[in-house]
This record gives structure tokens, C-alpha cells and sequence, in this order.
């Protein structure tokens, strides 16, 4: 064999690798998505989904679990939607390039670095014990919408730069203000791509765990929150309570649990990609 | 009446902006101030020399090392295991994968970084581990491999994606020159697309570190609640993550030295990531300026 023929070999055997690597991280999440499957799909019914927490594994269900993860999902897009919004408008649209919009930036791309549970420390400190709102839904959602906060106005910023600059001129030149123009004509330009954005970092939020444990989020609440100062539980941590505990029938309710989980979050990725689509197609 | 209205809209837009400093600003006093109280009553040299940390129990130490160890060991792991897939999938899919297989296997492969981590903790303990033990007798039920192992599927699309970015990025005519000069495909990803790329591929590979390290559920879960000065894969750990867990679940009363241990394990985590994430930054900062 020369050596052309020994390099040939190599790319095909390297193509054969590079194939086997997707594959395998592919595959490996279909196993682990059939596998909870197996383990949980049998359990879940209406039941499950409206029955209280219980000592006992097949009385337990769902219900306050999530109900706390629909009131901190609501919550935290009341808070951080018009927050990270508006910062990205400020930072693409009005931040000058001096030093001081530069701070900005590398500041925001640091919090986007930060690990979720330092989240939780500030959110325990600033809002549970300084601000003195408790362990409650809106202390949680306060600290999942700092989280948020950076993936956001990413978001924002890059959706915006999409946006043609022939549009704003135009805008421009019929007489309109800067915030005219931004208001009517690039937002909308550009809503695609910021709902994009928004959708992920929610389907992020509602995913979090370890922030909320740390903010005093408990695994076991008798009853659904009715205001944003009760106390509440969300699906991860009411998951998380279930695969910590020794008996079987707590592992096939979190398997049942994370089902769901995992369909609340999949079809948010997917309304994000759809809407994505969709503005890319727009744009062009 | 025009005018002030927009200097109105102005001001509060820039309101928004600067919560993010607050909010920085808030992570850093909070930690620093905790952090501060601890150190007033904790050796700092303790900390950072001990190697038991056994704060809830009766007798106390406060050495940060297992914490740091079982943190480092599993992050170890991760990147062991993500760094030659996700360098492999990125290449892959730039060099050598069909257009439509791209488009369609990246947002699939991203799903992975999607999926809550607590559920990647319930595989590791219930699928990973009793797997493992079958090849491996002497695992421990909590152990930091396969914390570790699942971890690094979970950031195999942070290192796969961001480096495809990059190496997508490189302009063809390096290829169609290397390809001209006679090389193959992988002659010319290694030694032309990939060094190309080299900055873009660090800073996947930082914010892969950084996100193993950060990282909290999976470990809580998999890794067990041990602190232990240790290299062994096989035995429980505790990492900085998974211990402020252990502790936000008890009952430790607001000020106590327990209570503050959470801040001082809280800042040491977040040095580290602080670094990384700056590190990240600088590189990308230098590397789009040489493409621009």
C-alpha cells in the first residue's frame, strides 16, 4: 500500500468515526428518552396529574409540582420579557461604542457563564432575606429571571442585527423619531427572532433546579400556590424528590414525572425553532 | 413634548441595561460579604490547606479541597468524554457531512444541552450506574464516573456546535488550496480547517469546562454526598455544586457558620467559572478581529 492509498484509507476510516460520534450521541439520547419512557408511561394518567404529593408512592401525584411550574414560568415572563427586551433594544440601538457599552457587553457575556445555582445564592440573599418575600413563587421567579436575563438580550441583539438597515433608513426619512422607527418598524421586524430567543430561555427556566432548591423551593407542598408570596415546588425539584428516595414506585413516578417535563420542554424548543423558521423565511 | 418622550424611552431602556450590573455587582457582594463573615471565623488558610471538610458534623473542618477535587474530578471526566466526540462531530458535520445531514443533526444534537439536567441525573443513577457495575464490580451506587460520563454527553453540543461555527467559518479557498496541493479531506481538517479555527475551538472547550464545573443536578444526584480528597472514579464524591444543594435542603439556621459555608464554597465556584468564562471571552474578542 503507498501512501496515497494509507491517506485515502485514513479519510474514510476518520469519515466512519465522525459518523459513529453523531450517532452516538444521538442514539444514546433516544435509549435514555426510551427508557424513561418504558419506566414511566404506564403511570401516567389524569390521576397523576391532579393528585396531591403522598408518602405513598401510588397515591402521589403531580399536581402542586406543577401548578408551581406554570406560576413560575408566568411570573418570570412577566418579569424578564420586557427587562431583557429592552436592555437588548438599549445596548443594539442607543449604546454607543465607548467604553462604557463595552463593560456592558462582557458583563453580560460573563452572567451567561454563571452557574445557575450562584443564581440561586444572590436570589436567596437579595430576595428571600433582604427583600423578605420568603421562599415564594415570585422570590423564585425573580432569581429565574436574572437567569435568564443574558439569553435574552443575546437574543434580542442578534435579531435586531438582522434586521435590514434600509428599514430603519426608510423610516428615517419619512420623518419618523429614533423610538418611532424602533417601535413600529424594527420590533416587529425582528419579533420572530426575539420570541425565538425568549421561548429557549424560558424552556430553560422551567428546567432549573438547583437555583430554586437553594432559594428554599420545597419538595413537599400540600397545596397549589394561589399568590405569588405562597410557597411553592416545581416539576424538577418534585423529580428530584423522587429519585432521591429508595422505593421502586418513586422511580417510575419520576420517570411518569419527567415525561412530562421533557414534553413541556420539547415543544417549547419547538415552537422556538418553528417561529425561527418562520421570521428567517420572512426576513429573506 | 417629542423630544422629552424619547429622552424618557432612552433612560429607561438604559435602566434595563444596567440591571446587568447590578446584578453582577449583587452576585459579587453577596458572596464577597457571606464569604467575608466566614473567613472572619474560619481560617483562610484552613480552608484552602484541610483536607476534610465536615462542616454538619460534630467535628468541623472546613477544608475546601474534596469539594474542589470531586468538583475537578468529575468535570474530568466530562471532558474526557465530550472533547473527542464533540471535536469529532464538528468536524465531521463541517468537512465531510452532506448539507441536509448538517442542518437537520445539529439542532438534534442540541436537544442534548435542552434536556433538564435533573433528568440526566435520573439516568445516570438508574441506567448509567446499574450499567457500569456489570463491568466495573466494585462502583459504588454513587460514584463520580458515571456523573462524570453523563455530564459530558449532556456538553457534547457546547464543544460540537460552537467548533462547527468555527470551523464552518473558515473561508473555502483554504481548502480548495490544500485540496489543489493534493491532500485529502482529513489532511486538510487537521492541518489547514482545524488550526483555522483554533481560537473558536479553545473557546468551545472553555465553556465546556466551565459549564461542567458549574454544574449541579447531575452530580446531586449521581455523585453522592461524600466529600472525599480523592482520584477514585468509583467511590462517592461531593462536588462545591452538590454540597450548597445538600445544605439548601437541610435545616441550617440564617447566619450560622454552616449557613455561610454555602458562600464561601458559593465563591470559589464562581472564581473559577469568573475565569474561565473572561478567558473565553478574550479569545473571542481577538479571534473576531482577525476574521473581520
Amino acid at each position: 500500500m503507498n501512501s496515497i492509498q494509507k491517506n485515502r484509507l485514513k479519510d474514510q476510516l476518520f469519515k466512519v468515526w465522525g459518523i459513529g460520534c453523531t450517532l452516538f450521541g444521538l442514539i444514546l439520547l433516544a435509549v435514555f428518552i426510551g427508557d424513561i419512557l418504558i419506566d414511566g408511561i404506564m403511570r401516567i394518567d389524569w390521576k397523576f396529574i391532579i393528585d396531591l404529593p403522598s408518602r405513598k408512592p401510588e397515591k402521589a401525584g403531580i399536581y402542586t409540582a406543577l401548578m408551581g411550574s406554570i406560576w413560575i414560568l408566568l411570573l418570570t415572563t412577566v418579569i424578564a420579557f420586557p427587562v431583557g427586551v429592552a436592555a437588548g433594544v438599549y445596548l443594539e440601538e442607543y449604546g454607543k461604542k465607548n467604553k462604557f457599552s463595552a463593560i456592558l457587553e462582557i458583563n453580560i457575556s460573563n452572567l451567561a457563564g454563571v452557574p445557575s445555582i450562584i443564581y440561586g445564592l444572590l436570589g436567596l440573599e437579595v430576595f428571600v432575606r433582604i427583600m423578605s418575600l420568603g421562599a415564594s413563587v415570585l422570590a423564585g421567579s425573580l432569581t429565574l429571571s436574572l437567569l435568564i436575563l443574558p439569553i435574552i438580550i443575546v437574543a434580542t441583539r442578534e435579531a435586531i442585527k438582522a434586521v435590514p438597515k434600509t428599514v430603519k433608513d426608510a423610516s428615517f426619512a419619512l420623518g419618523a423619531s429614533k423610538w418611532q422607527t424602533i417601535w413600529n418598524q424594527v420590533l416587529p421586524a425582528s419579533s420572530g427572532g426575539i420570541l425565538t430567543g425568549v421561548i429557549l430561555a424560558l424552556s430553560r427556566a422551567v428546567g432549573e433546579t438547583a437555583p430554586l432548591i437553594v432559594v428554599g423551593a420545597l419538595a413537599y407542598v400540600p397545596f397549589a400556590p394561589e399568590s405569588p408570596m405562597d410557597e411553592f415546588s416545581v416539576l424538577p425539584i418534585q423529580i428530584f424528590n423522587w429519585i432521591s428516595r429508595p422505593q421502586h414506585g418513586f422511580i417510575e413516578n419520576a420517570a411518569a414525572a419527567i415525561i412530562i417535563l421533557l414534553l413541556i420542554t420539547f415543544v417549547m424548543n419547538g415552537i422556538a425553532v418553528y417561529f425561527r423558521n418562520k421570521w428567517q423565511k420572512k426576513l429573506k | 413634548m417629542r423630544k422629552i418622550k424619547e429622552l424618557v424611552i432612552e433612560k429607561s431602556l438604559l435602566l434595563s441595561a444596567l440591571i446587568t450590573i447590578a446584578i453582577t455587582i449583587g452576585i459579587v457582594l453577596v458572596l464577597a460579604i457571606e464569604a467575608f463573615h466566614f473567613f472572619s471565623e474560619v481560617s483562610i488558610i484552613d480552608f484552602f490547606t484541610d483536607t476534610q471538610w465536615t462542616p454538619l458534623f460534630a467535628d468541623k473542618h472546613y477544608g475546601i479541597l474534596p469539594l474542589l477535587s470531586g468538583t475537578l474530578l468529575t468535570s474530568f471526566i466530562a471532558i474526557s468524554v465530550a472533547l473527542p466526540i464533540g471535536l469529532s462531530i464538528s468536524i465531521y458535520l463541517s468537512e465531510y457531512a452532506p448539507k441536509n445531514f448538517r442542518k437537520v443533526v445539529k439542532p438534534l444534537l442540541e436537544l442534548l444541552a435542552a434536556v433538564p439536567t435533573v433528568v440526566y441525573g435520573f439516568f445516570a443513577l438508574i441506567v448509567v450506574t446499574p450499567f457500569l457495575q456489570q463491568i466495573i464490580p466494585g462502583l459504588s451506587g454513587f460514584n463520580s464516573l458515571s456523573a462524570g460520563f453523563v455530564m459530558g454527553i449532556m456538553i457534547i453540543p457546547y464543544i460540537s456546535s460552537i467548533s462547527e461555527d468555527a470551523l464552518h467559518a473558515v473561508p473555502n479557498t483554504l481548502r480548495e488550496a490544500s485540496f489543489g496541493m493534493g491532500a485529502t479531506k482529513l489532511q486538510t481538517a487537521f492541518k489547514v480547517v482545524v488550526p483555522a479555527a483554533s481560537s473558536g475551538i479553545i473557546v468551545s472547550i472553555i465553556l465546556a469546562i466551565s459549564r461542567a464545573i458549574g454544574e449541579t443536578m447531575i452530580v446531586a444526584v449521581a455523585a453522592g454526598q461524600q466529600p472525599r480528597l480523592t482520584l477514585d472514579p468509583t467511590v462517592p464524591v461531593e462536588t462545591i455544586t452538590a454540597y450548597i444543594v445538600q445544605v439548601s435542603l437541610g435545616d441550617v439556621e440564617h447566619g450560622s457558620v454552616e449557613y455561610r459555608t454555602i458562600f464561601a464554597a458559593g465563591i470559589t465556584l464562581f472564581v473559577f467559572t469568573f475565569l474561565l468564562n473572561t478567558l473565553s471571552y478574550r479569545i473571542r474578542k481577538k479571534y473576531q478581529e482577525r476574521y473581520e
